[in-house]
């Protein structure tokens, strides 16, 4: 059985492949990996190997040549692992360090950094963020100056995904005096240059498997070549990656709420009270339906959105809705979960307390909930430029 | 935003449709609001253009389209910012004559659908009763078989275009068999001796449309009215249902889409301390807020269109989009009045009507709390040994 016009009986077939390799290779490692605050790097290569990092990328650059939905199921099932930390990683990999490469990155960018990532030789990063600057992405200050054939970057970023230990980060930075969002462009800095320094290792609430970094740039020499594009453009190049990184987040946001109700639910069904399972209980069994059915409401609309994207389409507002729809829907679906394990959902041992520390950050990340309000409301036309 | 499921052809209907409501419809709200019912030369006019027989076949003088551009029409419908029209078309089009259509022989059809789809007869559904709502099998009114005849008793309520129908599908008991086996549809004329309408019931708000309390006394329905098999009524109207609540989810959307748009544009004319009230941080964000919840209602209502247009089972989607839509059109619909401030809670501002309207979206073909009952069967929540999401 398909779902038209999203999903074909391919698509499922990847889905059970996908879902029977991190039952066995994820899933029973997530408690370890959450209590090392990293997961190994061989897992990314495990991956690379499997076809899994390149699903929707075309065969030319090593991908498997899918469509985006083939992206959709990977990032969904990868949720379903028992933590967001792993799955945010990877998707930092498929989906946000790597999607602009492929769009505005020439031949030999793509040989030395495209390539290897998908093939989980490099493990990529994406620096935007900075201590002043998070959705404020115009007043970026990591400085990049042209020295003869070379830039040289000055400055920092912060919550940096992978940056710990990433092999290269897709960086952007300010390459001429123009304020505001002129004067950005992206540059591909191989991490193992002189200059650049993790100043921390950061410390976080959840998405604990994933190591997130505070990285430094100190008078950091890179080739004039690694300019990722046109000079001048990276903000509008970033705001495109934006999009697909705010789509797969959606995504991920489905999966994970679906884990915490499967969770809630064989609970429910299995946990007695008063003679009898609660999930007999009447309040319990309709706050079940509602998860659900809150699931399948964003799930629709975020394929349908999807759908768009995958035909070329950029509908940023419907994408920013679908964002933020899904990021609230998670954390609620997680939050309730936990009140249906009771006692034992604030226990450590049980994985719910620990998505619902990981689903807080879907309201935050790839801009906060009321950063996709702003952004929804000006293309309502509710607010001035 | 446009969705894959409209093609070409339902976007050029819709903007025929928009034309025809803007023009002969919205003006006149206000009007069939007052007078609490809807005059029958609407029907008779929608009848000409053929809106009542959209996914009917062409032999009865329907349009041989199907459940995707009769959806183009409910949305459309409901935007003319009165629920009440939308009712009582909606239950002509969509829970009264579908048993017709689907049941019905030939003769019956002739009879009673092609009428209803030229607008010269009104149709309503009967099945809730003073002491059975939801409970459909508790249903008390009987039908006792007396040679070609069936004597109907009993009385109904709640119904839609009960006061000025021509004809009633009536759902009556007519066995002692087995619950769910002992109840049967029959189409009644309500000129015929025994029937009779009680009082024409006072709402909090689908007010255009005409509600009525019926009673049948020794009432004489001949055999070839009876709809369908004997005792299968009770199938047939679980079947229904399905329609009957994704009609309601469809124009929950529309009506909160309305809603959105009253509030949008007051928001960006109504200026205090020196500017329009939309630039106010948290009344966009409320605004924004609507539009998701509209949104999210939307694509899992379509997707169950989509389903049920191919034949497909939807009890599960069609259930969630009227339990989702139903609360999410009340929701929007008293942040609209909030947006609206002193104005919004004026009769004369139509803010008001959708918010008294969208009220029974989640009371009027099963509450919320029955779609999550018939949500935890769908989902086994309560089966054991089932331990499969």
């Amino acid at each position: 059985m398909g779902y038209e016009p999203y999903f074909t009986i391919e698509h499922e077939m990847l889905r059970k492949a996908v879902r029977s390799f991190i039952e066995k290779e994820i899933t029973p490692y997530v408690e370890l990996w959450e209590q090392s605050g990293e997961f190994p790097k061989e897992i990314i290569k495990r991956m690379g190997d499997l076809g899994f990092l390149g699903l929707r990328y075309p065969k030319e650059v090593g991908g498997q040549g899918w469509d985006y939905f083939a992206g959709i199921v990977f990032a969904e099932e990868m949720a379903r692992c028992g933590c967001g930390g792993v799955p945010m990683a990877v998707a930092v990999q498929t989906d946000m360090a790597t999607p602009p490469i492929m769009q505005f990155g020439n031949e030999d960018q793509k040989e030395r950094f495209l390539k290897p990532a998908i093939k989980g030789e490099k493990l990529a990063a994406i620096g935007i963020t900075e201590p002043n600057h998070g959705s404020d992405v115009a007043s970026i200050q990591t400085r990049a100056y042209r020295d003869g054939n070379e830039w040289v970057i000055n400055g920092s970023k912060m919550f940096i995904t992978n940056g710990p230990r990433a092999d290269f980060i897709t960086l952007v930075v300010r390459t001429s005096d123009q304020t505001g969002h002129k004067g950005l462009s992206l540059i591909l800095v191989e991490m193992d240059r002189p200059g650049i320094s993790i100043s921390r290792k950061l410390n976080k609430v959840g998405m604990r498997s994933s190591d997130t970094a505070e990285i430094v740039f100190d008078h950091v020499r890179v080739p004039y070549e690694n300019l990722l594009g046109e000079e001048g453009n990276g903000f509008k190049q970033i705001m495109w990656e934006l999009q697909g990184e705010r789509l797969i987040s959606a995504a991920a946001a489905i999966g994970i709420a679906e884990y915490a109700y499967e969770f809630a639910y064989r609970y429910a069904k299995e946990r007695k009270q008063f003679g009898k399972p609660i999930a007999h209980f009447q309040v319990i069994s309709h706050l079940l339906a509602e998860m659900k059915t809150e699931i399948e409401v964003c799930r629709e609309m975020t394929y349908a959105v999807a759908y768009r994207f995958s035909r070329g389409e950029v509908p940023s507002k419907e994408i920013s809705m679908v964002k933020l729809a899904c990021a609230q829907m998670a954390h609620w679906v997680a939050d309730r979960a936990l009140q249906i394990c009771g006692g034992n959902g604030y226990m450590m041992e049980f994985p719910i307390q620990r998505i619902w520390r990981d689903t807080r950050l879907y309201r935050i990340g790839a801009g906060t909930d009321e950063i996709m309000k702003e952004i929804i409301a000006k293309q309502m036309g509710l607010q001035d430029d | 935003m446009a969705h894959w499921m409209f093609q070409e052809h339902h976007e050029m209907f819709r903007k025929s449709v928009k034309k025809f409501v803007e023009k002969e419809i919205t003006p006149y709200v206000e009007e069939w609001e007052e007078n609490e019912e809807v005059p029958k030369k609407l029907f008779e006019r929608l009848g000409e253009l053929g809106y009542l027989g959209i996914k009917y076949p062409k032999e009865y003088g329907g349009l041989g389209l199907d459940f995707i551009m009769e959806s183009v029409f409910i949305e459309e419908l409901a935007k003319c910012g009165s629920g009440g029209v939308g009712a009582a078309i909606g239950a002509h089009i969509g829970i009264a004559t579908p048993p017709i259509w689907r049941w019905g022989t030939h003769e019956q059809k002739k009879k009673y659908l092609t009428p209803a789809i030229q607008g010269k007869m009104i149709a309503a559904l009967a099945i809730t009763e003073p002491n059975a709502g939801s409970d459909v099998s508790s249903i008390e009114t009987r039908a006792e078989r007396h040679g070609d005849c069936y004597v109907l008793n009993g009385s109904k309520t709640f119904i839609t275009n009960g006061v000025n129908a021509d004809y009633v599908v009536i759902a009556a008991k007519t066995g002692d068999g087995p619950r769910h086996h002992n109840v049967s549809l029959f189409i009644v004329e309500t000129r015929w001796d025994g029937f009779s309408v009680g009082k024409k019931l006072d709402k909090l708000g689908w007010r255009s449309s005409d509600t009525g309390e019926l009673y049948f006394e020794n009432v004489k329905v001949p055999k070839e009215n009876l709809l369908g098999n004997e005792n299968e009524g009770f199938r047939y109207i679980m079947q229904n249902f399905q329609w009957e609540r994704l009609v309601m989810a469809l124009s929950s959307v529309a009506l909160a889409e309305k809603a959105l748009e009253d509030s949008i544009r007051y928001s960006k004319e109504r200026v205090q301390f020196g500017k329009p009230i939309c630039q106010f941080q948290v009344l966009r964000h409320k605004m924004v807020d609507m539009a998701i919840d509209i949104e999210k209602a939307r694509h899992i209502t379509y997707r169950a269109i989509y389903l049920y247009n191919q034949g497909k089972g939807v009890t599960t989607e069609a259930t969630m989009a009227k339990a989702y839509a139903g609360e999410m059109v009340s929701r929007v619909c008293d942040q609209a009045v909030q947006i609206h401030g002193g104005n919004g809670y004026m009769l004369e501002f139509p803010v008001q009507r959708y918010w008294r309207d969208a009220r029974i979206q989640s009371i009027g073909g099963g509450t919320t709390q029955i779609m999550r009952e018939i949500l935890v069967k769908r989902l086994e929540i309560m089966q054991e040994g089932s331990p499969e999401a």
